[in-house]
């Protein structure tokens, strides 16, 4: 089931650096909210604040607040295990299990969670595949390991494998930044799909990508090197491609930097 | 992805292009001869030793009175000789196996806890004491095992006996501990630093993308581990487990000092008594005339094929999942 995510003066350190800083924003329930900025201005960093797998580096740690829905993801006694549970992420580069079959992958996190029937676990396969548009392309060797696909199909077996557990959200961190255009073409449709059943929101260098996928979109950048990234604005996609309200998002938008 | 060498001949080449002799650089040649020649030296190596060992052993074998394989007793040096290996091989066998058993599983839990759970100053602590530890001669811990382990293992085996002397294989009957058991004990900690030190490498490799996926989809730190660090570092845990093995097979001096030597096979772990084959060569070999030399030689080419043996097991073994490994 989808849900909002509602994020309040969140600041998130690696040991005393201050990657970002005093980030607030909504993100819509069933819609694709798009991150851009310049490099290292933290756009990765936030996206990972929000299933908390920004704690998992070495020193990382975060300040202020994420709502799920009114469930606060740092609040006293929640589990991170939980929260991954529910916030599904795609990586950069795709990262199918190597040692796992194409179904294995699939239903990877859905094991964790507990013991299916084979039957169950069919069913789990052939639709998330199909929600992946994979299943056409590895019915028949459902059972071969996936590091055998390309790699615009292991990315999407890897979106496969993160919306097999019915998450809340899927977060994307520059999904097709490793991809030919047109496994990036299929991944876009992809997204196109699946809002109707989750919130997403996808980090990406690729602007003509966010104008075309997502909703919403927020630019993110930083003073200088070394200082905190900062959300810039966040605007419906079509204010911030046509007619943004910071000189800054405008100058990044038309390539002036960046 | 399989990779496809196929462009090793000139493109286009039904003609061959006259304008273009393969350039081979000065630089190219000397490395591709020096390696080349390390390779080759290596196998004359090899071959050397196998036609060395089967020679002598073959005077032995062909003069032996007894049964190579099943005698139970050494008297190479007799005229006519009389020995067989049988309980060198079941000696060999029990105390190299005891020991993996009980290495392998502690070698890999420190390995884990080295390189996925101990926080970085305790895990370099303890990974320069693991390779303090394979540092340590063999000798030493021969003379460890003689004085302190041996009478330490009184209580254990005592205890061993009381509850699973029934089984006969863990019967005992107080004498002084210089058994297989103890040899194999004594293994495992000899072994013990080499496997971990391997082992901890390859889990350090695990592909972070692998872990971060796993951990993506709700995985505790030990669900990482089953999902992606042992499936990643299975054959390298295999691998090491041979070089312990190895270890063990060969181990000389620690076997030599701890074991009480007898040409006996015990249904019982625990009691004293039994051989290796490099133990046996080791402590006969001094007194040995020129038939005993030969006998001894003809167990240590079968000490050689065993291991030789162990290794394209392991082989198999790796090589049977190669599809699923990245």
């Amino acid at each position: 089931m989808a849900k909002r995510i509602d994020v309040t003066g969140l600041t998130a350190f690696y040991g005393t650096h201050r990657a970002i800083e005093g980030i607030s924003m909504h993100v819509q329930p069933k819609s694709v909210t798009a991150f851009i900025g310049p490099s290292g201005c933290g756009k990765s960093t936030f996206l990972r604040t929000l299933n908390r797998m920004h704690e998992v580096t070495p020193g990382g740690r975060v300040e202020g607040q994420v709502m799920l829905d009114n469930e606060d993801l740092y609040g006293p006694g929640v589990d991170p295990v939980q929260v991954r549970r529910n916030i599904g992420m795609v990586f950069q580069r795709p990262n199918p299990f190597p040692t796992m079959s194409i179904y294995d992958n699939v239903v990877a996190g859905l094991k964790l969670n507990g013991k299916f029937s084979r039957a169950e676990l069919d069913e789990v396969v052939e639709k998330n595949l199909r929600g992946a548009n994979l299943w056409n392309e590895v019915k028949d060797r459902l059972h071969k390991p996936g590091s055998g696909l390309s790699g615009g199909q292991q990315q999407r077996l890897c979106i496969a494998r993160a919306t097999a557990v019915e998450p809340d959200v899927l977060l994307m961190d520059e999904p097709c930044s490793a991809l030919d255009p047109i496994s990036t073409l299929a991944i876009e449709d992809l997204i196109s799909q699946l809002k109707s059943r989750f919130t997403i929101v996808i980090v990406t260098h690729n602007m003509q990508q966010a104008a075309r996928v997502s909703e919403r979109t927020a630019f993110f950048n930083l003073a200088a090197v070394g200082q905190p990234g900062k959300l810039i604005e966040i605007d419906t996609t079509d204010r911030i491609f046509s007619n943004p309200s910071v000189q800054a998002t405008e100058d990044y938008i038309s390539g002036r930097f960046g | 992805m399989p990779a496809t060498q196929t462009d090793s001949s000139p493109p286009g080449g039904l003609e061959p292009a006259p304008r273009r002799p393969s350039a081979v650089r000065p630089g190219d040649r000397i490395f591709s001869g020096l390696s080349k020649g390390a390779g080759i030296t290596l196998l004359v190596i090899m071959a050397a030793i196998a036609v060395f060992l089967s020679i002598r052993a073959a005077v032995a074998i062909s003069a032996n009175e007894g049964n190579f394989l099943t005698t139970f007793e050494w008297d190479a040096n007799a005229s006519p000789p009389y020995f067989g290996i049988a309980v060198l091989l079941f000696g060999t066998v029990v105390s190299s196996v005891i020991a993996m058993v009980l290495a392998v599983p502690v070698a890999v839990g420190i390995a884990l806890f080295i390189s996925h759970y101990a926080p970085r100053r305790v895990a370099g602590t303890l990974g320069y004491v693991v390779d303090l530890l394979a540092a340590v001669p063999s000798i030493i811990y021969g003379l460890w095992g003689a004085l302190f382990l041996v009478p330490q293992m009184t209580g254990l085996y005592s205890w061993l006996d009381q509850f699973l002397g029934w089984t006969g294989i863990f019967a005992y009957d107080n004498t002084p501990a210089r058994s297989l058991m103890t040899v194999g004990i004594l293994l495992a900690i000899m072994i013990l630093p080499i496997i971990t030190s391997v082992t901890r490498e390859i889990f350090k490799q695990t592909p972070k993308a692998h872990e971060e996926a796993a951990l993506a989809l709700g995985a505790t730190r030990w669900e990482v581990i089953r999902m992606t660090v042992l499936p990643f570092g299975r054959s390298g845990v295999i691998s090491a487990s041979m070089l312990g093995l190895g270890r063990a097979l060969g181990e000389t001096m620690a076997v030599a000092t701890v074991l009480s030597p007898a040409f006996l096979i015990n249904i019982s772990l625990l009691e004293s008594g039994g051989g290796t084959f490099a133990q046996n060569i080791a402590s006969q070999f001094k007194e040995a005339g020129s038939m005993g030399r030969d006998a001894l030689i003809a167990s240590g080419l079968v000490l050689f094929l065993l291991t030789l043996l162990v290794n394209g097991a392991a082989r198999l073994i790796i090589a049977r999942r190669k599809e699923f490994t990245s």
